[in-house]
């Protein structure tokens, strides 16, 4: 079974200040190797790509769908390319980064298992965020009301939400090994910090992870 | 490159500034042939800063001038992209030395067809064809004839986005940033369909003379006229046609049962089609568009595009229209995929808007927005601060 950090010392203590709600985004920037050609798939206003370039001297690139995104993201001087992950990756070569990230956005695509397979095509390894479905108040808040969950990391009412598949730190552990991925890093993260209690193996993070952020390599 | 020697003349003359080179200094076509004396008409906004690092060259569309940002003289009509280029604008004069060129083969100065060639009648048809990479090749000599070693923006829309392709493509290290706007890296079938119409009209007009016109006195109104409507059909959107006309009828309660213009969509045609005329060479609108049919950038680098830009130490900005089918998303979107490929620093901006290929020169606040941001940021990243000529 895979061993999870349980706390990440490296990671910065404040949150990125460009965006407080993103937790994810420090620990993707501890993740990242500095100098790293990175791909940020979902990547909004670009600011965890301003956060990269600053932090890590990345030679970032973005791909982003929506227009206000696309737009803060030119602003920012961000190259960037206005597409959807299911639609356009094909567009990048192979090879052609260090690190391609999907933060937050896995569970939003209409062919996950499609864009995993597209991350690693692109880039040496992948980052991904979601929001973890096994966490304990989501298995609450479902086995008592009966009801989808409305929880903090998922926020939204069913039939509002942009969430189509969402999935568990173990259904997503389960994926990555089922395609040949290795994982090489995996981060909880709980009540807005990184790390989660209890959270030492992937079977407990499901428990107790709000989000989770994997470090992916191919095998 | 010309020799910094080359003879080569400024005028001012009639509200047109032209640079002249001698018939000693021929501009080299892409066909073998060769121009000369060699007439470049131009026209300039703002100051050139002291190191010569602000200069940015917009070139203009199929029947543009260079009268980006002022009326034009000799045709009265205002300048044509008057929300993008101006004090405060997005390219802004206060802080921006802004050139754009008559292309090659036009007719607001530039050489052209209907230019005296050597013997002093008009060349007419005996003007040799001309290439995009020719038109580019052309507006080098006047950036150097300037003093500029690099500019900092070659940007254009439609044709004039292949003219700055085609600038990032042959002087990379000349182009500090690329914006290329609802164009294509290869002019396509349906395309070049819709120019062979313009051309057979032109040129089955009796006053069109075998190319002659000029010196029968005549000229092929008519003719022009419909390869103008052609064209404009496919500028706009059908949303737009929609919006705009609809079937709503022209001056009169019902259709008149014959063939005057009873709808409004064709009166706008007629009107667009006559006004084109006093302001266009025919043989000119021949040469252009035959330019664009061979436009295909990716020929010149053993097929792919990628390769015309490989390495590119250029910033780029590809903009699309939603609903443009003269050069549609997917052409941009095709540039863009290239430029990642080749890994380029590569933007692509997809506008939603139901105005056709023209938005560019309309009202289209996301497109402005954007392209603020691609030329503010570019600023920044060469050290161009908001002072160098104070914005207003």
């Amino acid at each position: 079974m895979t061993v999870l950090e349980l706390s990440n010392p490296a990671a910065p203590a404040r949150r990125p200040v460009n965006d407080p709600s993103r937790v994810d985004y420090a620990v993707i920037a501890n993740m990242v190797r500095a100098g790293a050609r990175v791909l940020d798939i979902g990547c909004g206003d670009g600011a965890l790509l301003d956060l990269l370039a600053r932090s890590k001297n990345v030679r970032g690139r973005g791909l982003e769908l929506s227009q206000a995104g696309v737009n803060a993201c030119v602003a920012r001087g961000l190259a960037v390319i206005q597409g959807d992950a299911d639609r356009d990756l094909a567009d990048f070569p192979d090879d052609s980064f260090d690190y391609v990230i999907l933060s937050d956005t896995i569970q939003q695509v209409r062919h996950p298992r499609r864009v995993l397979g597209e991350l690693m095509r692109i880039g040496a390894r992948a980052i991904v965020s979601f929001p973890n479905f096994g966490h304990w108040r989501v298995r609450w808040l479902l086995a008592t009301r009966g009801r989808m969950p409305d929880t903090p990391a998922l926020p939204s009412r069913w039939c509002d939400t942009e969430n189509l598949h969402l999935c568990t730190v173990r259904d997503f552990a389960e994926l990555a090994a089922e395609m040949g991925y290795r994982i090489e890093r995996a981060m909880p993260i709980a009540r807005g910090h990184a790390g989660a209690p209890f959270a030492k193996t992937i079977w407990r993070a499901n428990w107790f992870a709000e989000e989770a952020v994997f470090l992916l390599a191919r095998a | 490159m010309i020799p910094a020697s080359a003879p080569a003349k400024w005028t001012a003359t009639g509200g047109l500034r032209t640079l002249v080179f001698a018939a000693n200094a021929p501009l080299q076509l892409s066909s073998g042939a060769h121009i000369a004396p060699l007439t470049i008409a131009f026209e300039t906004y703002g100051a050139l800063n002291t190191d010569k690092s602000n200069a940015i060259l917009v070139c203009h569309a199929l029947t543009g001038d260079q009268f980006v940002a002022s009326p034009n003289p000799i045709t009265g009509r205002p300048a044509w992209w008057p929300r993008i280029v101006g004090p405060g604008l997005p390219i802004d004069t206060n802080r921006f030395y802004v050139i754009c060129a008559n292309i090659l083969g036009g007719c607001m100065g530039a050489t052209g067809p209907a230019s005296p060639a050597p013997d002093g009648a008009a060349y007419g048809l005996r003007f040799p064809a001309v290439t995009v990479a020719d038109m580019v090749r052309a507006q080098a000599q006047l950036i150097e004839a300037l003093g500029i070693s690099s500019l900092f923006c070659v940007i254009g829309g439609s044709i004039g986005g292949m003219q700055a392709l085609q600038w990032a493509a042959a002087y990379p290290k000349r182009v500090f940033a690329c914006a290329a706007i609802a164009t294509a890296a290869r002019h396509s079938a349906q395309n070049i369909a819709f120019y062979e119409v313009g051309r057979q009209a032109i040129m089955a007009d009796p006053d069109w003379r075998g190319g002659d016109y000029v010196k029968h006195g005549v000229r092929p109104a008519k003719g022009l006229a419909v390869a103008r409507m052609a064209a404009h059909i496919t500028y706009m959107s059908e949303a737009a046609l929609k919006h705009k006309f609809d079937r709503e009828l022209q001056a009169r309660d019902e259709v008149s049962f014959g063939f005057d213009a009873d709808f409004q969509v064709e009166s706008y045609l007629r009107h667009q089609g006559a006004s084109f005329v006093d302001r266009f060479d025919a043989n000119s609108y021949l040469y252009i568009t035959r330019a664009v049919d061979y436009f295909d950038l990716a020929a010149d680098y053993g097929g792919a595009l990628a390769q015309a830009f490989k390495d590119s130490p250029t910033r780029f900005c590809v903009f699309a229209f939603s609903s443009d089918w003269h050069y549609p998303p997917a052409e941009n979107r095709a540039i863009a995929r290239a430029l990642v490929a080749a890994g380029a620093e590569a933007s692509y901006v997809e506008i939603e808007t139901d105005k056709g290929h023209d938005a560019f020169l309309l009202e289209e606040p996301a497109f402005e927005s954007a392209l603020t941001g691609f030329i503010d940021a570019a600023a920044a990243a060469r050290g161009l601060t908001l002072n160098a000529g104070a914005r207003a």
